[in-house]
């Protein structure tokens, strides 16, 4: 297939993302602001041989995921704020039996039912701890149209190299938002496949610690007969009460993404190198924040600009380095203050840090960022 | 020495002894699922079985199939995500009462109404036995458990009329007593294309029998053989004698269009549409090189 020129939604191009990185079954539930996935999902699968399902609940969407993604497909849900609190479970699910899933939340307004139609991000710290126990999950949080395209096809690449859910974050902007899209030639994209076993069935181990701590999945009904649970489990996939055996499995859940953070972590920097004020944003707010960084380059102001695509696991090392040779920093986040936490954790120079939020259903203006930003200099 | 058939389907070495308490019902279902599998003639490599959590549902770490203990509520809902995904694999639910109608009532409702072709084996003790014997949906108006203990003040669930009312194709009832019985009905459960539900009574002498001074697991399976009536002997009954029995057998078998198979006529309507467009796709690419051909013999000739 050629390069098409399309002008479409975020939540389009997600569904378009999906079907190009050979996901091939979906479930959901409808939600503002992400049935559009849904809705352009039913109608793509059944026409390359997937298959879609509208489930009874978003609980009921993500384990029909989850099954179908251990019957060998890859697998794909869509979800806002409320839907993404229910499929918490799910999630730890995924996450301890090492299930290959991809969770796209677009972001609305909360707590509770929220502001179904108004934009928000503030469903970062649920991402990474929205479900219980120790656990380690990849999140991606794109800034465009054209980006979501290809944050939904990495999304499934990491799920199905690391056998972990991925979750994509997406928000109401961007889901809404039409804009010219490029896409390339499905044939030229990367995708990763999940590694399925070479060894004969009685040899082997779906939960095998390996040295690089990512064990080939073989999927139900190719000969490996082999029992997955939720409950803390050995190599072999049975459930364990041992000791040594509880904090290994809990090890590799870590290891399998600690280790692996130089090749999951993505980010973008601008003007960096000369910067004595960085701006740090994501998602859609960070289109705001680059108008202002370019404002203020206009100015002579020494700005620079970074946005974490990964935002789990975020890029600590890689933020550090940044902010070692800036005096200020300015967070702007469509929310009360998350994403600002984890770089208190990475700043240990005594910088000073400022919040740029905004939380009233609609989304930060450069406007709002470039006052702050003067604001403080005074 | 001839090996008991079961030892085929177990995994006998690795997973035994099992955690049902003695005079549990729930072992004796196992062994009826497996005689019911082995007479279906399936590969055991294809068979899926998923089960929620519960006593019911620490089956499937014994029995030698591909095997996935899911979460509290939704086996059925895993197992609608595998079976749409491979729908040439048997799929067989194991669950319990609190598991499949409390927790699950909405996945069990629905897969139901959507007759996904899944059988589900509903193993139906009214009460909650691995937290020790709380009360469940099922458990009677006034009998009592750790929940309940003056007596429980809420009306039970008839989870098999549930299922009918909601569209299973195939809904059967029997109880860990009638062995052979449970035999063929799993095995028609089985063989029924849609949802097929079995739910079999069986007893729960640490907890359920002892909330309600039932006596021992023996005492409790007199009690399912003296109250349990086949369907076909309803007639010779009286409204009034059957007030507290309960029907054994096969309830409700209404054969209609599966869920699985009717999405793959959506795909081959795709794929008919698909191949016709790449035909005439084709054809018109041929047509205009042969145009082209002839257009340009002429010019060669000179």
């Amino acid at each position: 297939m050629p390069e098409k020129v399309l002008f479409i939604q975020g939540n389009e191009a997600c569904a378009e993302g999906a079907i190009a990185a050979g996901c091939r079954f979906f479930a959901g539930y409808p939600i503002t602001p992400s049935t559009e996935i849904a809705e352009a999902m039913s109608e793509k699968l059944p026409r390359v041989g997937g298959k879609f399902i509208q489930m009874e609940d978003e609980i009921a969407s993500i384990s029909a995921i989850t099954g179908a993604s251990v019957a060998g497909l890859k697998a794909m849900t869509a979800t806002s704020g409320p839907g993404f609190s229910l499929m918490q479970e799910g999630i730890g699910y995924a996450c301890m039996a090492e299930i290959p899933v991809v969770i796209v939340n677009v972001m609305r307004g909360g707590p509770s039912t929220g502001l179904p139609t108004k934009t928000s991000q503030a469903d970062v710290m649920q991402a990474r701890w929205g479900t219980h126990g120790d656990h380690y999950l990849i999140a991606l949080a794109p800034e465009s149209v054209r980006e979501t395209f290809y944050l939904t096809i990495k999304s499934f690449n990491l799920a199905e190299k690391y056998r972990v859910p991925v979750i994509l974050l997406m928000d109401e902007t961007i889901g809404h938002m039409r804009e010219k899209v490029v896409l390339p030639d499905y044939s030229e994209l990367h995708i990763e496949n999940r590694v399925t076993p070479i060894v004969p069935p009685q040899w082997y181990k779906p939960y095998e610690v390996t040295t690089d701590f990512i064990t080939p999945m073989a999927p139900f009904g190719t000969g490996y007969r082999y029992n997955i649970t939720g409950l803390t489990h050995d190599e072999m996939g049975f459930p364990t009460n041992k000791e040594n055996e509880i904090a290994s499995k809990l090890n590799k859940l870590r290891d399998k993404i600690l280790r692996a953070t130089a090749d999951i972590v993505d980010y973008e920097t601008l003007y960096t190198e000369d910067a004595n004020t960085l701006i740090i944003s994501f998602g859609s707010a960070s289109r705001a924040a680059k108008e202002a960084v370019k404002y203020l380059r206009s100015h002579r102001r020494k700005v620079g600009f970074f946005r974490p695509i990964t935002i789990w696991p975020f890029p600590e090392k890689e933020l550090a380095q940044i902010i070692k040779k800036v005096d200020r920093i300015f967070v702007a986040e469509v929310n009360q203050g998350q994403l600002i936490e984890e770089i208190r954790k990475v700043e240990c120079y005594h910088k000073k840090i400022y919040g740029i939020n905004r939380y009233d259903g609609e989304t930060i203006t450069p406007n709002q960022i470039i006052s702050k930003i003067k604001e403080a200099r005074e | 020495m001839n090996q008991p058939l079961v030892f085929n389907y177990l995994r006998a070495k690795k997973q035994f002894p099992h955690v049902w308490c003695p005079g549990c019902g729930h072992g004796v279902v196992m062994g009826s699922l497996i005689r019911a599998i082995d007479k279906m003639n399936y590969n055991k490599d294809s068979i899926v079985m998923v089960s929620g959590i519960g006593c019911s549902s620490r089956m499937t770490a014994y029995v030698d199939f591909n095997t996935l203990h899911t979460l509290h509520g939704r086996p059925i809902a895993y197992a609608t995500g595998l079976k749409l995904a491979k729908p040439e694999l048997p799929v067989i639910v194991v669950t319990g009462d609190g598991d499949a109608i409390a927790i699950g009532g909405n996945h069990f409702i629905h897969a139901a109404r959507r007759n996904i072709d899944l059988t589900v084996i509903l193993m139906n003790n009214n009460i909650y036995g691995m937290t020790g014997g709380q009360v469940s949906p099922t458990t009677p108006y006034g009998g009592r458990g750790s929940t309940a203990r003056s007596g429980n003040p809420e009306h039970p669930f008839d989870i098999s009329q549930l299922a009918i009312a909601a569209g299973a194709s195939f809904v059967a009832r029997t109880t860990a007593y009638h062995v052979p019985a449970m035999d063929r009905l799993i095995q028609q459960a089985l063989e029924n294309k849609g949802f097929s539900l079995v739910e079999i009574y069986s007893q729960c002498p640490t907890y359920e029998g002892k909330w309600n001074k039932r006596g021992d697991a023996a005492d409790m399976l007199r009690y399912y053989k003296e109250n349990a009536i086949p369907v076909a002997q309803k007639s010779k009954y009286s409204p009034e004698e059957l007030k507290d029995k309960f029907l054994i057998g096969v309830l409700h078998h209404q054969p209609k269009s599966e869920f699985t198979a009717e999405y793959q006529k959506i795909i081959d309507k795709y794929q008919m549409q698909n191949q016709a467009a790449m035909q005439s796709k084709i054809k018109a690419e041929n047509e205009s090189e042969e145009k082209k051909r002839a257009q340009e013999q002429p010019a060669t000739e000179d």
